[in-house]
This record gives structure tokens, C-alpha cells and sequence, in this order.
């Protein structure tokens, strides 16, 4: 742990910046989005480095929690109270659905099939006309706490944010350091080695899913109250791509990682789009550069330079 | 729904099968020998639907367009395979999806830059123009026939050439166990190289088909790429002859899903909501096809792998 | 006679049209050694799956501890008490030693579900996992990763990993396999030593580790059984020496 200062800084400068004079409205929604889209990674991070389960499809489930809220706000339901734990409920629910397939498979296929339960997922928000079909579908306000519009405050917010982002780190650090994550983490080096002391992967594996589906839905009930609007685009596998790339690019194999890549995602992307007419061109090279050289990924640098 | 229509939406899903299977041709190739998932391989396939257009437009013919489109798709297969892919042989999965992902990035805004945004008419050729009686009073594109065979011979000719000839051989032995055939003498990696490049220009060939049928538009290649990736799947990675058979399985599939599904919907729906909610959800069958097939027979219909 | 630990029944398995286990039928007493050996391809690997569940025989019966467990999964058996090393080494190479004996350790304690507490700092399963490696001389490299064991502790390792979940029969499959001379010399000690405490069942290609160990021998070839009993009876059997021994003796 001690090598974590440089995501605990992070997570510090995250929570100061607001005080020193970053608490503007693009500042804050940069920060929300850094910060919803680092919680959804370090989930992500939990099942690829913590249980090797590279999952293809890891935006469906922040997909299912913003839909939650969404359809949630069409029925005119916007207290946290019910919003929150059905965001957090359906995810987890439609990853032990999909999960329960999609594990008895490996490999490749498991990727694929993820891939593919994303797909659907896609496709079905495109075909809820009620809530906007392909176009999306914009919130009538944000999710109320116990009847105030606290999250309607923009610093309330970011302070929110950054609390769940904390709390998902330890949450996943804590599971993978715990019994349960011993399994799991064995289970990724050699599976035939846990079968053999007597345990099937194949339980640790849906509830390891689960969890990471859970955390996405959490994710996806900030990400639909930080812009107020939910589409199917968040839903595609390219946004699934994206979340991959920033737990390689912050080194698989660190939970905090997953951090470092989506911060410096979220800011190389934003800075390409506003600075260079034809970004991708110039982001698409970086992330193949970035997967042939930078093989540790960002913590691994920072590790190897402390030891 | 009428027969005739049936019989026509029927033939419209076996030649989105039969470019479907192109694609998936050399993807499971390359999938197989080498255990490198492409997804740039969708890419390909758009650059080579590009080039198959502009150079029928500066030649005036669309056959001369064909002509030099191939060896133009051959090209750019072997300058990726160089410049990024043959780096990623001895990664894993994960860093050789991110890599390809950056190229389908760079080379999505790319051919924007190119070709502008806008998508490009391809013009039948006259040749082949008008179409043919298939029932009493039933008329079918030639040119859809035309892609029909082609299709259809260039499938007949890959199994030839993997059935029948030496090299074709060594791909299959390759992707039963790969280390075997670098045991026999063989430079893998010439055969990766090639098989590469010939998996690009089957691709660039079912993107120069399909030019005058689809738009000829960035990100073409991705629904493909998706659908090619379910393919290569449900029949088995490493196939030829579990693509041909999935291929055909989801070309019917989704295109009389989508023509039967907005029908279906509206005994539910209204008419508006019903086509929106039916597109969307034919869109899903697939997906749904390949969940089923994986959940039980995780290797898909016809394994190759021996492990 | 007591009542025999495992016993395999008229257990059969085809692939195609071979035969790989012809009707092999084997009883392993409580307190023994059994040692199975047999030339290459007699099936020796396919009757190691159907004992510990990897493969299921197409007829026949596994009876461990007086139960029927042909349809029981590889991690159940395990649970029931049938522990077993493998081939190849099997470890977990970027666990330490000690948690990959405590990982065991936890799962015989059969609470793997528990997600709040530290488990490497665990005393309950670490001081278990201490005493299994303890018993086969590795107390001295618990904290050393398992990738960075040499061969012979590595397979010392597995054998503390077996011992940790408490079985009640061993099965070692060619404990001895890839071993140096001095480094089988040690494993053959470290066997000798376990012997007086566990049933074993030894699959072995090494005929002077199985003379000096077992106490009884069966003879596998082309699927069958052709003989089972004492080291000299083996030893002695003309069936033996003319389907097996022969050829080492050639």
C-alpha cells in the first residue's frame, strides 16, 4: 500500500480542488465525469486484475443503473432512497443473469460473450421509446435526497463523487485482501489449483460479477445525475472498450490503477477533442502505444521508481 | 407477411451471411492460428468498401475498382500486421484488444478525414444491373444474386485451399496446436503474415461487395466486426466450416428478425413504437442466438482447439 | 480384510473405439501404500481423472470411505477427503508458500465466503498452513513466492497443500517426475515419512521409489488390470515381467 500515494494525492487533489478555485461548472463536471467513470474502472479493475474475468461488457451494467434512474424519473420517482438501491439492484441483478452464463465459459469466449450481453443490453435501451429510444433520454431533475435537491448542489456533488470513488477502492481492496479474494485471486493463476483444496471457482467468480456489476449500477446512478441525461451510447462496447483501457493503462493487477487510467483518459481525451479537429487520430495511436510500451501500465511506472 | 417477401428477406439473409462470412473467414483464421483477436478486423473490411469506391469512381468501372481494390486491402492488412499486430502475438487478450481498438479509432476518424463523413453511393455495375425472376412476378436484384455466388465461390475455394493445399495444411495444424507446426520446421511467423493478409483481403473483398448494397460510411465496419466476432463464436474459433454454417445462421437471423420482429411487436404496440421497439430488438436475436449456443456448448458448434 | 478406503469398480472409459480403462477394478486398504504402475499408455492418467473426478468413466463405480462418488465433481471429492498432487506441479506461483497452503487451510474450514477480515494475516489458517509445510520441511520458505521454489520444494509444497486439507487417502500422481537425483532421494525421504500417517495411492513411473515404498503393487497395461499384490509377488509374477518389467530389464 505504501505505493499508493501517488491515487491517494489524487483523491486528495480531487477534494481540494473545488477549494482552490477549480469549483467552476466545467471544472466540476470534468472532475464528476473523471470521477464516476475511475469507480466504474476500479470494478472493473476488481474483476480483470483481481479475478481475471475480462469483461467486454462492464458499461452495460453502469448502463442498467443509469436507465434505473431514468425510468425511474419518467414514473416521477426521484427520491435517492428508492432510486439508489434500484440502480444498484438492477445491475447486480442483470449481472447475475448474464454473469451465470457468460462464467461457465473462458478465454476468449468470455470476452465475446460479455461483448454480446452488452449488445443487448444496448439494444434493448435503444428500443425503450418510452424513455427516448436511440436519442436518450433527459432527466426531469436529479435524484432528491429524503426531499432535498442535495445533489442539485454542484460541490455537494463532487463531494459525493469522490466519496464513492473512495469507497470503491476500499471496498475492492478489502474483498480481494479477504478470504473470498484469495479464492478469487488463485483462481485467476490456476484454477485446477482451488479445485484441487476443494473449492469450485465457478461461485467466487458470480459474486465477484455481481459485486462489480453492483458497483457499475452506483456508478451509473452518479453518471445519469451528473449530466441528467441516459442514452444508449453509454451503453455501446466501445464505452466498455474505453473503461478496459483505463485499467490496462493504469496497470492490471492494482486496484488503484484503475484511477490513474481513467484521470488520464478522461483528461488526454478531453484536452485532444477541445485542441485537435481529428483527436481520434491522434488518441487511437496513443492507446496502441500505450499497450506495446507501457506494459505495467502507469502504476507499474510509478512503482518501479519507488523499488 | 407474404411468401414472396419471406422468400426475398430469406435470400437477403443468406447474402448478409455470405459477407458476414468473409469477414469472419479471416478473423477466425487469424483467431485460430495465431490466438490473436483483430478487432480491427472490421476496419479492413470498411477501408476496403473506401477503396473499392473511390477507385471505381477515378477509374470509371466498378470491376477495375475490385480489381485494384484487393491487392490495396492486401496492403493495408500487411502494413498493420507489421507496424502494430505482430507485436501483439505474445500478449494477452486484453492488451491485443485495446491495441486493435486503437487502430479501429485511428482508422474510423481517419477514413473521415479522407473520405469526409458523409457516407458514399457505390453505383451497381451495368453489367450487373436489373434483376432476375425468381418466382412468377417476383423480381431479385442481380446484383444481390451476383454477390450470392461470389460469395459463395470464394467459399468454396477457401475450403480448397485449407482442405486441399499444403499451406492450408499448416493453418489448420496451427490452429489445433500451434507449437507443433513451429516444431515441424515451419516459419510461423511467414504464416501468420500470410494468413494476415489474406484474412484482411477477404474482408476488403466482402467491403468492396457490399459498396453498392449498404452505405459505404465510418464505422461501417464496427456492426460487422460485432456480428463477425458472434460468428466466429457460435461456430467454433478456428472453423471454416462452423463460420460458413454460423454466418449463414445470422445473416438469417437478424435480417428476418428485423423484418418479422416490428410485425411481431405490433400485436403489443402501436405502429410507431412497435418498429422501434421490433428493430431494436431483432438487433438483440443474435446476441441472444450466440448466449444460448455458448451456454450450451461453451466452445461453440464446432471446436476446434484440441485442449 | 477391513473395509477397504477406495475402492474402484469395474470402471470403463472409451474414447472412440479404444478402451483406455478396460474394466479396472482396485481396492485401496486404510493405512497403505497402493502403488499403481504401468508402461506408457497403459492409462494410467485416464484413471487418475476418473478417480479424482476430472473424467467421468462411461460405467463403473468410485466408492470412497464406503460412498459412491463416480458422479461427485473434482473440488467435492477433495472435500470429502481425497486429496491429490499432480503431474505437472500445480501451484499458485505468485501466491507465498504459506498462503498457498492456507488457502487449503481455508477451504477445508469451508468458510471461503467471508469478505471483511485480511486473510493473509489470518492467524487460524496460518498457523495450519505453518504446520503442513512444517511437515514436509518448507517452514524455512513460507514467505518465498511459489514461483520461485525450485522444482523439489515445489513439489514439497504440493504435497503440504494435499496435506492441508486433512484427506484421508493421497493420491500422488508421478510425485517423483522430473525430479534430480538428490532432489527424488529427499522427496522418497519425505514419502517414507508420511507413510506411517496417510493412505496413499501411487502412480509412479519410478520402479525403485514403488519397491522401496509400496505395499502393494497393481500392474496397469492396456487398460487392465493384469495383477495386484505384494512388492515380491509383483516382482515375481511372469504375467508382470513379460508385459512390463521386460522391457526395463531389456
Amino acid at each position: 500500500m505504501r505505493e499508493a500515494w501517488l491515487p491517494l494525492a489524487v483523491l486528495l487533489a480531487l477534494g481540494a480542488a473545488p477549494l482552490l478555485g477549480f469549483g467552476g461548472s466545467y471544472e466540476t463536471t470534468l472532475m464528476a465525469r473523471v470521477m464516476i467513470l475511475a469507480m466504474a474502472a476500479v470494478s472493473l479493475s476488481f474483476l480483470v486484475g483481481g479475478a481475471g474475468l475480462v469483461s467486454l461488457g462492464h458499461a452495460a451494467s453502469v448502463g442498467v443503473g443509469a436507465y434505473a434512474v431514468a425510468i425511474l424519473d419518467a414514473h416521477n420517482v426521484t427520491e435517492a432512497a428508492r432510486v439508489l438501491p434500484a440502480a444498484i439492484g438492477a445491475a447486480a441483478l442483470f449481472s447475475m443473469v448474464t454473469g451465470a452464463v457468460a462464467i461457465r465459459t473462458s478465454g476468449v469466449h468470455f470476452i465475446m460473450i460479455t461483448l454480446a450481453f452488452g449488445q443487448m443490453a444496448f439494444f434493448t435501451a435503444s428500443s425503450l421509446a418510452a424513455y427516448g429510444g436511440d436519442d436518450g433520454y433527459t432527466l426531469y431533475s436529479r435524484t432528491e435526497v429524503w426531499g432535498s435537491r442535495l445533489l442539485g448542489n454542484r460541490l455537494t456533488f463532487h463531494y459525493v463523487c469522490l466519496g464513492a470513488l473512495a469507497l470503491t477502492w476500499a471496498l475492492c481492496a478489502m474483498l480481494l485482501a479477504s478470504r473470498f479474494g484469495r479464492v478469487l485471486r488463485a483462481a485467476r493463476e490456476n484454477a485446477q489449483r482451488v479445485e484441487a483444496v476443494g473449492l469450485a471457482p465457478y461461485p467466487f467468480r458470480l459474486v465477484a460479477y455481481v459485486i462489480a456489476g453492483a458497483i457499475g449500477g452506483a456508478a451509473g446512478f452518479l453518471l445519469a445525475n451528473a449530466t441528467e441525461f441516459v442514452s444508449p451510447a453509454g451503453i455501446s462496447w466501445q464505452r466498455s472498450g474505453e473503461l478496459l483501457f483505463m485499467v490496462i493503462l493504469g496497470g492490471v493487477g492494482r486496484l488503484w490503477g484503475a484511477i490513474l487510467g481513467a484521470v488520464a483518459f478522461v483528461l488526454l481525451e478531453t484536452w485532444l477533442a477541445d485542441h485537435v479537429a481529428h483527436w481520434k487520430m491522434v488518441f487511437g495511436p496513443l492507446l496502441v502505444l500505450a499497450v506495446l510500451f507501457l506494459k505495467g501500465g502507469l502504476s507499474g511506472l510509478v512503482v518501479r521508481r519507488h523499488g | 407477411m407474404t411468401t414472396q417477401l419471406l422468400l426475398v428477406q430469406a435470400l437477403n439473409g443468406l447474402q448478409l451471411g455470405i459477407l458476414l462470412f468473409l469477414v469472419a473467414a479471416g478473423l477466425t483464421l487469424v483467431f485460430g492460428v495465431m490466438d490473436f483477436i483483430n478487432l480491427a478486423h472490421g476496419v479492413q473490411y470498411m477501408l476496403g468498401a473506401y477503396l473499392g469506391a473511390s477507385l471505381a469512381a477515378a477509374t470509371g468501372s466498378f470491376w477495375l475498382g475490385l480489381l485494384l481494390a484487393l491487392p490495396a486491402a492486401l496492403l493495408a492488412g500487411l502494413v498493420l500486421e507489421v507496424l502494430v499486430f505482430r507485436h501483439l502475438y505474445d500478449r494477452d487478450h486484453l492488451a491485443q484488444v485495446l491495441a486493435t481498438f486503437g487502430v479501429i479509432l485511428f482508422l474510423n476518424e481517419g477514413v473521415k478525414l479522407v473520405w469526409g463523413a458523409a457516407p458514399l453511393q457505390v453505383a451497381v455495375p451495368p453489367l450487373l444491373e436489373g434483376g432476375v425472376q425468381i418466382m412468377p412476378g417476383l423480381q431479385y436484384p442481380l446484383y444481390r444474386v451476383a454477390v450470392l455466388g461470389a460469395g459463395l465461390a470464394t467459399a468454396g475455394l477457401l475450403w480448397w485451399l485449407v482442405e486441399r493445399t499444403r499451406a492450408g495444411m499448416l493453418v489448420r495444424a496451427g490452429a489445433t496446436n500451434a507449437p507443433m507446426v513451429s516444431a515441424l520446421g515451419v516459419d510461423i511467423g511467414r504464416l501468420f503474415t500470410l494468413v494476415f493478409a489474406f484474412g484482411a483481403m477477404l474482408a476488403g473483398f466482402a467491403g468492396v461487395l457490399a459498396g453498392p448494397i449498404f452505405s459505404v460510411e465510418p464505422g461501417m465496419g464496427d456492426t460487422v466486426l460485432i456480428l463477425a466476432f458472434v460468428v466466429i463464436v457460435i461456430g467454433g474459433i478456428g472453423s471454416i466450416r462452423g463460420a460458413f454454417i454460423a454466418a449463414l445462421l445470422v445473416g438469417l437471423i437478424d435480417t428476418l428478425g428485423k423484418s418479422l420482429m416490428p410485425d411481431l411487436m405490433r400485436l403489443f404496440l402501436d405502429a410507431s413504437a412497435a418498429r422501434q421497439a421490433g428493430a431494436a430488438l431483432a438487433s438483440m436475436l443474435v446476441y441472444v442466438a450466440m448466449a444460448a449456443i455458448l451456454a450450451f456448448r461453451p466452445a461453440g458448434l464446432f471446436p476446434v482447439r484440441a485442449d | 480384510m477391513a473395509e477397504p478406503l477406495l475402492r474402484l469398480v469395474d470402471l470403463r472409459k472409451h474414447y472412440g473405439g479404444l478402451a483406455v480403462t478396460d474394466g479396472v477394478s482396485l481396492d485401496v486398504l486404510p493405512g497403505e501404500i497402493h502403488a499403481v504402475i504401468g508402461p506408457n499408455g497403459a492409462g494410467k492418467t485416464t484413471l487418475i481423472h476418473e478417480i479424482t473426478g476430472v473424467v467421468r468413466p462411461d460405467a463403473g463405480q468410485v466408492v470412497f470411505a464406503g460412498r459412491d462418488v463416480t458422479r461427485l465433481s473434482l473440488p467435492r471429492r477433495v472435500r470429502a477427503g481425497l486429496a491429490r498432487t499432480f503431474q505437472i506441479t500445480s501451484v499458485v506461483p505468485g501466491f507465498t508458500a504459506l498462503a498457498n497452503v492456507a488457502l487449503a487451510v481455508q477451504a477445508r474450514l469451508g468458510s471461503s465466503f467471508r469478505f471483511l477480515r485480511p486473510a493473509a494475516s489470518e492467524a487460524a489458517t496460518n498457523t495450519a498452513a505453518m504446520d503442513a509445510l512444517a511437515e514436509v520441511g518448507l517452514a524455512d520458505r513460507a514467505e518465498v513466492p511459489a514461483g520461485a521454489l525450485s522444482h523439489g520444494e515445489k513439489r514439497a509444497l504440493e504435497l503440504a497443500i494435499a496435506l492441508a486439507t486433512k484427506p484421508r487417502l493421497l493420491l500422488l500422481d508421478e510425485p517423483l517426475a522430473g525430479a534430480g537425483p538428490e532432489e527424488t532421494e529427499r522427496l522418497i525421504a519425505l514419502l517414507t515419512r508420511l507413510k506411517s500417517a496417510y493412505t496413499i495411492l501411487l502412480v509412479e513411473h519410478d520402479m525403485q521409489a514403488v519397491f522401496a515404498l509400496a505395499d502393494r503393487v497393481s500392474v496397469l497395461v492396456y487398460g487392465r488390470v493384469i495383477a495386484t499384490g505384494t512388492v515380491a509377488e509383483i516382482r515375481g509374477n511372469p504375467e508382470v515381467r513379460a508385459a512390463y518389467l521386460g522391457e526395463d530389464e531389456a
